[in-house]
């Protein structure tokens, strides 16, 4: 090595991966947009109520099924409930919800996932396990299992914090069957690869052939999977809530205020569009976001 | 290169059978087996090359797996300086591996998309717990330096290098835990062909430098002459010639290896015109289906009705020279069966030596 080359090198080594995926993610135009918009709505979300301290549930008849006024932004219910606070407070427990569950289901699906296609013995028996989940009719399972644990659950962490766990639980274990059957089969199709034969011949650990050969390699399409899980979490616990299984009536998430508007369409369209467009939002910019990182994450795309 | 004739048996395969069963019907029953590998038996030196060729689907590839023990053996012995690495299991076994390692076919394949070459590099040492830090980065640098890449490409990934780049660092990998054996694969029948003697000259670089033991598997005859100081020939799951390289290539005694040599093609145009070829005809037989007899007797030009009942002995006809065809005459100056028509050059019985392409 001549000295002119060295410093090039020292240059070359501290080129980190995540600087490299941070560089490739800021070029899709698409991604920033949706970091940005989502970065606005998590931070609206909480720390918008310091700002417009209006309590959600102040019931003000006088002042019912009002317009967009500087008082009320996104104008009243029928209640006379300042709308613009109710969506701030619905947008916490709308993405808490989303974020975790879709975590959560992400997190089963994939270890499901990964499970069967890597280990050919636990194949069979994960995979019927999988489509009897799919098999479940959803909603009569729904209803039992909150009519089972909902109680228990309030008594014990509180109403609300209750209700959290078991909606989150719920929506987790009743979506994660379609990104175990997407990761098995890229496992499957990945692990007949050469590179894993030889991490097989180093003497390679089969955990550490999961994580450093097969997840890496299956993460587009879990990616895709995260993004499109965050919006159906939040469209899924509205209908719980539309349905009564969910968090109690007094207490706001995007979905419950939607459904609530529905009978005022044509007295207050408002009051629909402000959370319709609060998930629309949110699921874009999640879905770019995906779609930003998914790309960075090759090395492939990376290069060009 | 040639090997000290003194020096001991580093790998010993004895009778080696790797089986697939074939499994049909809602209970998977079994109603067949393959036998891709079907009782092979060598043993190699330190330090030696041994050419293990065969047409596509013989069972090379799944002999070399079965060696370094990324298949299951169905019966037989694979000795490594005397330790029988078919009885070791997990903790055991994964101490062993640092002393073989594999080159394969495939660069595209062979290679993690999203790691760094240097991460696929040191991938063995971390595995092995073998240096830290500035020493682990230091000895990958060696290694790439060693197989003739630049170290500053280090950070790079597997998509930005060629096919031959790519060979070579398949090749540091295989080198990072210095291993005694290696199993090449076909490491060259992905390459282009100006490449593909750049990669063999490393490999031999390599073996000087190293005393490496290599099993060289590759359809390529020239290559393997050029590359091999023995050579099997595998037919169906069986090793049916094993000789010294210029003996086998000299006067082949087996009828396939007789073939497989009249196919490689001569360097001028004259004698090329003028010499005739064996050609078989049909197809390999299914290996999940053999023929009775001897595995060649169904496209074998001499086979007789004992080539059809009875397997042939696996025999030494001369020190170091063994072949399994009832048709060779042991003792000293054995003879292969004379095929009709005569085989001409190829096979050398004029003296003079077949100018086949080497790289």
């Amino acid at each position: 090595m001549t000295d002119a080359l060295a410093p090039e090198r020292a240059a070359a080594r501290h080129r980190s991966l995540w600087l490299d995926v941070w560089l490739q993610f800021r070029t899709h135009r698409g991604a920033l947009v949706g970091v940005v918009v989502f970065g606005l709505i998590v931070v609206g979300v909480l720390f918008g109520p310091l700002i417009h301290d209006v309590d959600p549930q102040y019931l003000d008849y006088k002042s019912k099924n009002q317009g967009m006024s500087w008082a009320h932004p996104m104008g009243t219910d029928n209640l006379g409930r300042d709308m613009f606070a109710q969506v701030l407070a619905g947008g916490r427990t709308s993405l808490a919800v989303g974020v975790t569950a879709m975590a959560l289901s992400l997190t089963l699906g994939t270890f499901v996932g990964v499970m069967a296609g890597f280990f050919r013995p636990l194949e069979g028996p994960l995979m019927r396990f999988t489509d009897l989940f799919l098999a479940l009719p959803i909603l009569p399972l729904l209803l039992v299992i909150i009519m089972l644990f909902r109680d228990p659950l309030r008594t014990a962490f509180g109403p609300e914090i209750g209700i959290f766990i078991l909606i989150v639980f719920v929506i987790g274990i009743t979506s994660w069957m379609q990104t175990a059957r997407i990761v098995r089969g890229e496992v499957l199709a990945i692990k007949e690869r050469e590179f894993v034969l030889a991490a097989r011949s180093i003497g390679t650990r089969p955990h550490r052939i999961i994580l450093r050969h097969l997840f890496p390699n299956v993460l587009s399409p879990i990616m895709v999977s995260a993004t499109l899980g965050v919006a159906q979490a939040i469209i899924t616990e509205s209908a719980l809530s539309f349905l009564g299984l969910g968090f109690p009536s007094d207490f706001p998430t995007w979905g419950r205020l939607l459904y609530d508007g529905v009978p005022f369409l044509n007295l207050t369209p408002d009051r629909v569009i402000w959370p319709g467009l609060a998930i629309s939002l949110t699921v874009l910019s999640v879905n770019y976001m995906g779609d930003g990182l998914r790309d960075a994450l090759d090395p492939r795309i990376r290069g060009r | 290169m040639t090997p000290d004739a003194s020096s001991s048996a580093l790998l010993e395969v004895e009778d080696l059978k790797t089986h697939f069963p074939i499994l049909a019907g809602i209970f998977r029953r079994q109603v067949g087996i393959v036998k891709a590998v079907d009782g092979i038996s060598f043993t190699l030196k330190r330090g030696e090359t041994l050419g293990l060729v065969g047409e596509s689907g013989c069972g090379k590839s799944t002999a070399g797996r079965t060696i370094l023990r990324l298949q299951d053996a169905t019966a037989g012995r694979v000795r490594l300086d005397g330790e029988d690495l078919l009885a070791l299991e997990g903790e055991a076994l994964r101490r062993v591996r640092p002393r073989m390692q594999m080159v394969f076919q495939d660069p595209h394949a062979s290679l993690n998309p999203r790691m760094t070459v240097s991460s696929i590099v040191s991938e063995p040492l971390d595995e092995h717990n073998l240096l830290a830090g500035a020493e682990r980065q230091e000895r990958v640098e060696q290694l790439l330096e060693s197989v003739g890449l630049d170290p500053t490409f280090s950070n790079r990934y597997p998509h930005e290098f060629s096919g031959g780049q790519r060979q070579r660092i398949g090749i540091a990998r295989a080198l990072a835990l210095n291993p005694d054996f290696i199993v090449c694969d076909e490491p060259i029948a992905a390459l282009d062909v100006s490449i593909q003697a750049q990669v063999v000259n490393l490999l031999e670089d390599l073996q000087e430098q190293r005393t490496l033991t290599y099993l060289f598997i590759s359809h390529d005859l020239g290559m393997i002459r050029h590359i091999a100081n023995r050579v099997a020939v595998m037919y169906l799951g069986r090793i049916v010639e094993l000789a010294p390289r210029d003996v086998l290539y000299a006067s082949p005694l087996h009828p396939y290896t007789q073939a497989l040599l009249s196919a490689v093609p001569i360097p001028d145009p004259k004698v090329e015109a003028t010499r005739s070829h064996i050609v078989l005809r049909g197809d390999l037989p299914s290996p999940a289906n053999p023929p009775l007899g001897c595995n060649f007797s169904t496209r074998c030009p001499v086979a007789t009705s004992i080539c059809r009942e009875a397997e042939p002995e696996w025999r030494e006809t001369e020190p170091g020279r063994f072949v399994a065809c009832h048709h060779v005459t042991v003792g000293n100056g054995a003879r292969g069966p004379d095929l009709q028509p005569p085989v001409g050059a190829a096979t050398g019985t004029d003296g003079a030596s077949p100018s086949v392409p080497t790289a």
